[in-house]
């Protein structure tokens, strides 16, 4: 755990970077620091690892305050990570990533031989080894980073605005990556970004802060989204939070409907009876159970029903790993108004109204179950 | 007569290829005299440059010390030395010395401060201490351009080392003032000859060198 204690950074021109800050950086979780440029939220990042010293206040790493060993002793022990990777561009990508290993005096042999693990682990092909930085795309280079930071096991990540400079695309696999590690390893990640969405997605905990330095609210992304502590957090939160909030929300608990499902090889006398008043369209599979589009069932040919027959079932959801804001996205975008839930190979297992997940929703929100947090 | 035929006559007269005025002891004393002062011109320039490069600081003292150093006619501070310091190899080490600095020190600063900045925040925050920041981050990287300075350092201690026959010494400068109060346009014109086909071979080690120290990754990075 990583306490900050009363901080404040003052620089000679009088500048307040960061004014008595005070928060505790929960163990093994990612703690995400957010809010607009000159928030003080880098400063804070740099003053845990010293490379911004405090002008009051100390910090605490279990326990101990960090001015009690030693600068490089203290920063290797924390992996650092920052924009645009600021890799070494004459050291090929494994002497890069054996850099801290390196310094703490072990073996070539063996500080490389754990940086082909760390490529390994953060989804680098070992082809890519004997490299330089020049020759790997950004989202490449940036993982190199990330690999870099956690070749020598420190129990501490920094990361300041480490995907910022990559594009949206690459940046969600990145975050993905971020968090699939993050699973195995389990470190103590303190995060910082621009960018809200980053924040929800990645932190546990998400310290927001304004501009001159002060911490606006500290709170789980769930609580953020349904509680904003004032306006200047409720407006950097942005317009949908109600519909963001879902994303905390699983959906494995909707009551799926099988009825309405049919294979497209269906006889009359099947899409006859299939059809009820409350469900009155069919989602209609292909023959391995793969859902292939919604139809009328007067509208379709008994025994070969052909695709011009049927419309969109708009983007489908997995229970038990979507989100109820997945499940409402699936319903939005079918035409229909029914979200298609399909298992992990793409094969229908249900379907459900926007009725039903409307109540779904009512229901979360009233059980107030903000701590279930589930991806996308 | 033409230069060509100049250069003809003096290469392939055989008395010019053996003895103490022979083109070999005369090149050797040549680049005996240059490396000797671009040696202490790099002792003096490179630390300079790295630290005053590594901290950001010392840039305009800098810049005002090398316009000074180049405003220096090489020439007369070997006669005001000579007359001052008599016979020797110092009279002739102070004015080479002084013409090869300013390249050096303001070149070296240059390459230091032109280093991404964003790796060496990566160091530092990685507990590197501070001199294997400058040796083994910003140097390999700025590499490329300090060797330039020394290039253009050596090039031209390699063409004004031809002084140090003024002061009764030897090197390649010998055939130029004896050939000009000889009257022997023949090994003026041989002398100058071998003294830019040195400048060239600088070049050419130059080259070599950068090929051999400069890590790939910075070359076409």
């Amino acid at each position: 755990m990583i306490r900050i204690d009363s901080v404040t950074k003052r620089y000679p021109d009088g500048t307040v970077a960061v004014d008595r800050l005070s928060l505790e950086i929960p163990h093994r979780s990612i703690t995400v620091f957010v809010g607009p440029s000159g928030c003080g939220k880098t400063t804070t990042l740099r003053m845990i690892n010293r490379m911004v010293e405090p002008s009051e206040g100390r910090i605490l790493l279990d326990g101990a305050d960090i001015q009690a060993q030693p600068v490089n002793t203290l920063r290797r022990s924390m992996g650092y990570v920052i924009q645009n990777a600021g890799l070494f561009q004459h050291r090929t990508i494994i002497d890069n990533i054996a850099t801290v290993p390196r310094l703490l005096g072990w073996s070539k042999q063996r500080a490389r031989s754990r940086a082909a693990e760390l490529m390994e682990r953060v989804g680098l092909d070992s082809a890519l080894a004997k490299r330089y930085p020049y020759q790997l795309s950004g989202g490449q280079q940036q993982r190199v980073g990330v690999a870099r930071a956690l070749a020598a096991d420190p129990p501490v990540l920094l990361m300041d605005e480490p995907f910022s400079a990559v594009d949206p695309v690459v940046r969600k696999g990145l975050q993905d990556e971020l968090l699939r590690i993050q699973g195995e390893l389990g470190k103590t990640i303190v995060f910082v970004t621009h960018d809200i969405d980053e924040a929800i997605k990645l932190g546990t905990m998400v310290a927001v802060m304004r501009t001159g330095g002060h911490l606006a609210q500290f709170a789980p992304p769930a609580e953020l989204l349904t509680d904003p502590a004032d306006a200047f957090v409720e407006d950097f939160l942005g317009a949908d939070r109600g519909i963001r909030r879902l994303s905390f929300f699983p959906s494995a608990d909707l009551e799926l409907q099988t009825a309405p499902i049919v294979a497209i090889d269906a006889d009359a006398t099947r899409l006859g009876a299939r059809a009820t008043a409350d469900a009155p369209y069919l989602l209609v599979t292909d023959l391995d159970g793969r859902p292939l589009g919604w139809g009328e069932p007067r509208a379709l040919t008994p025994g070969s029903i052909r695709p011009e027959q049927l419309v969109s079932y708009g983007r489908p959801f997995v229970p038990g790993k979507d989100s109820l804001r997945a499940a409402l996205d699936g319903s939005v975008l079918s035409p229909t108004g029914w979200a298609v839930a399909v298992d992990g190979e793409g094969r229908a297992v249900g379907v459900v109204s926007q009725q039903v997940i409307g109540a779904a929703i009512r229901t979360a929100h009233a059980e107030g179950r903000d701590d279930a947090k589930v991806g996308g | 007569m033409n230069v060509l035929n100049f250069i003809h006559a003096f290469f392939s007269d055989s008395s010019h290829w053996h003895g103490y005025d022979g083109i070999p002891a005369r090149l050797w004393e040549h680049i005996q005299y240059s490396l000797e002062a671009l040696a202490y011109a790099a002792l003096i320039g490179l630390p300079i440059g790295l630290i005053t490069g590594h901290y950001g600081r010392g840039g305009n003292t800098l810049a005002l010390i090398a316009t000074a150093g180049r405003a220096l006619p090489s020439f007369g501070l070997l006669v005001l030395m000579f007359i001052w310091l008599g016979f020797g190899m110092l009279p002739v080490m102070i004015p080479l010395v002084i013409l090869a600095v300013p390249p050096i020190l303001v070149t070296t600063y240059e390459a230091m401060r032109s280093v991404d900045p964003s790796p060496v925040d990566a160091a530092r925050g990685m507990g590197m201490p501070e001199a294997r920041v400058l040796f083994q981050v910003e140097f390999p990287v700025a590499l490329p351009l300090i060797l330039s300075g020394l290039r253009s350092a050596a090039i031209q201690i390699v063409s004004t080392a031809t002084i140090a026959a003024y002061v009764s010494l030897g090197g390649l400068g010998r055939y130029i003032i004896d050939g000009l109060y000889q009257k022997n346009y023949e090994k003026v014109v041989g002398g100058a000859t071998l003294v830019a086909a040195m400048a060239l071979a600088t070049l050419g080690i130059f080259w070599a060198i950068a090929r051999l120290t400069v890590s790939p990754g910075v070359r076409r990075g």
